[in-house]
């Protein structure tokens, strides 16, 4: 039987280390509200998703209630809308009328987010997707809870540098469009290469069309509990900390399998995966930058720091896959820049810059991640460094995406405040050199050889 | 049979046990077993307990434990067994 030792364990990981279930995000296929009709189609989405997610946040807030668990977020991702929009929406406008049908229908279930205002257009865009990639900036300036993201490519399809070019433009059009606000619709705004399917965490979310009706997906996090482990071994060598990454990430990816059977039991929805992220938060200690510290940096972004979140990476992964029935979504350590107390300290002190972070996105989930850069920064470097990262995701086989808020009317040296989850950001400064004339070629970036893998 | 874990913490003070057991026998909750020890003074109990025959949901005798906790100035917490044997046992 289970001793008092062991549930002190659990319980000092809940209250003190920030153990928690990130999300339980429920993936809805849109595909059957299909219509040519716009009134129908919208009304089709909304009846579809609040009949479906009727009881998400009830059900999700009774298992946090019964296991003593916080679930922090409750969501919904849905079919990429510009394959659902493609029949009915004839111009930007329409596109936003179906992202607004979607914010209402968040609000009805009382989601916080509903991601899927997306298009996948790894090799080229239909008109359709175009039309939908272009309505962006209004549809996250008149929504509050949806979020979008846009696939530009993929290690089997290469880069589409078309879409690239005009995701330059649009970032700045969104940032623009909430000014007002910090440019926060670009905090809703994710551009991928090789997205995942299965993805719940936001703002990338969305239901594949290789998903079947309506899924649960759940995402665990718990960096705090990582890190506690770790000063246990403080001066061991690498081994031991790996094996300690290991068993305690295999203790917190226990908990996110419980959660995601329970849920998937009571809402009579199959189990998808479980997202195995070390998804942090700005509360203080539920930093992934205070475990590379505990590994033994001064602060993220010193030299060591690939190689310590790459072993982090990878154990995570190790000791989180026997722990579920199945694995998915990006799975890996995020490392969000205003999300995150230990990375803002980085930045402020000068220890980490926007060059670090893209080698760090080489070794682990997912990209350039909520970073504030200035707001005059040109479209084409900002497509620039899209491609850059793009270019990592799709010649190593890996996701890696893109979430850079080019923040109206600030410069470096300021920062901005966007509250709750999404933190504070200090803006930092970008390189100065133009390649204008490089993502002005336009066109594809064929897909990369297969073998002579060197 | 779904067993429910109930713990409490906090600091050590005459009755603590009698209010929790009280209050459990009143809704029908039998103990199967219990472990308590004090670390530095402060009260650390652990109860496995069966809440089948209970006319309340698990959900609601959490809320009502942790009422009683505040008023007794400890935290209780009840929580399915499930989280404890998921994370501790293969």
């Amino acid at each position: 039987m289970i001793n008092i030792y062991e549930v002190n364990e659990t319980n000092k990981m809940i209250e003190r280390e920030n153990l928690d279930v990130r999300t339980i995000t429920m993936g809805i296929s849109l595909l059957d509200c299909i219509d040519a009709d716009l009134t129908r189609l919208n009304q089709k989405v909304y009846d579809k998703i609040t009949h479906k997610a009727a009881h998400l946040v009830k059900e999700g807030e009774a298992i946090s209630r019964e296991y003593g668990i916080p679930i922090v977020n409750k969501r919904i991702s849905v079919t990429p809308a510009a394959l659902i929009g493609s029949a009915a929406c004839r111009s930007e406008e329409d596109f936003v009328s179906l992202a607004v049908t979607l914010d209402r229908a968040a609000r009805e279930v009382g989601v916080n987010f509903l991601g899927g205002y997306s298009a996948l257009v790894s090799k080229g865009m239909t008109p359709a997707e175009e039309l939908l990639i272009r309505s962006v900036p209004q549809a996250l300036a008149r929504t509050e809870n949806v979020c979008s993201s846009i696939n530009v490519g993929s290690t089997r399809t290469g880069l589409d540098m078309d879409a690239i070019r005009l995701l330059g433009e649009i970032i700045l059009q969104t940032a623009e469009a909430t000014r007002d606000r910090d440019s926060l619709g670009c905090a809703k705004l994710v551009v991928f290469c090789n997205a995942p399917d299965d993805n719940p965490f936001m703002a990338g979310a969305f239901h594949g069309v290789t998903e079947g009706d309506t899924v649960i997906n759940v995402g665990v996090s718990g960096p705090g509990v990582v890190r506690t482990a770790l000063e246990s071994v403080r001066g061991k060598d690498f081994q031991t900390v790996c094996e300690t990454i290991k068993k305690t990430a295999f203790k917190v990816t226990r908990v996110g399998q419980l959660v995601a059977q329970e849920a998937s039991r009571r809402l009579g929805v199959p189990f998808g995966i479980v997202d195995l992220s070390l998804a942090p938060t700005p509360a203080i200690g539920d930093s992934v930058a205070e475990i590379l510290q505990e590994i033994g940096l001064e602060r993220a972004g010193a030299p060591g720091t690939t190689a310590a979140l790459a072993l982090l990476n990878d154990s995570v992964k190790k000791g989180g896959v026997m722990a579920s029935t199945s694995v998915g979504g990006l799975s890996g350590a995020f490392i969000p820049v205003s999300e995150d107390q230990g990375m803002i300290e980085a930045v402020t002190e000068g220890a980490l810059t926007l060059e670090k972070l893209e080698a760090m996105t080489c070794v682990c989930s997912v990209g350039l991640d909520m970073i504030a850069i200035p707001g005059d920064t040109s479209a084409a470097t900002i497509s620039g460094i899209i491609a850059d990262e793009a270019a990592i995701g799709m010649i190593n086989n890996k996701t890696t995406a893109v979430r850079l808020i080019p923040v109206a009317g600030k410069g470096v040296g300021e920062s901005v405040e966007f509250g709750g989850l999404l933190g504070h950001a200090p803006i930092m400064p970008v390189n100065a050199f133009s390649c204008e004339s490089f993502i002005a070629r336009g066109g594809r970036i064929p897909a990369p050889i297969h073998s002579f893998k060197n | 049979m779904k067993k429910t874990i109930i713990t409490v913490v906090g600091k050590d003070k005459v009755g603590i046990i009698a209010r929790v057991c009280t209050y459990l026998a009143e809704n029908q909750v039998n103990i199967l077993d219990i472990s308590q020890t004090i670390v530095q003074g402060y009260f650390n109990m652990m109860m496995v307990t069966d809440a089948s025959a209970s006319p309340k949901d698990q959900g609601m005798l959490s809320d009502e434990l942790d009422a009683l906790g505040r008023d007794i100035g400890v935290v209780i917490h009840c929580q399915h067994e499930d989280i404890f044997e998921m994370m501790h046992r293969i």
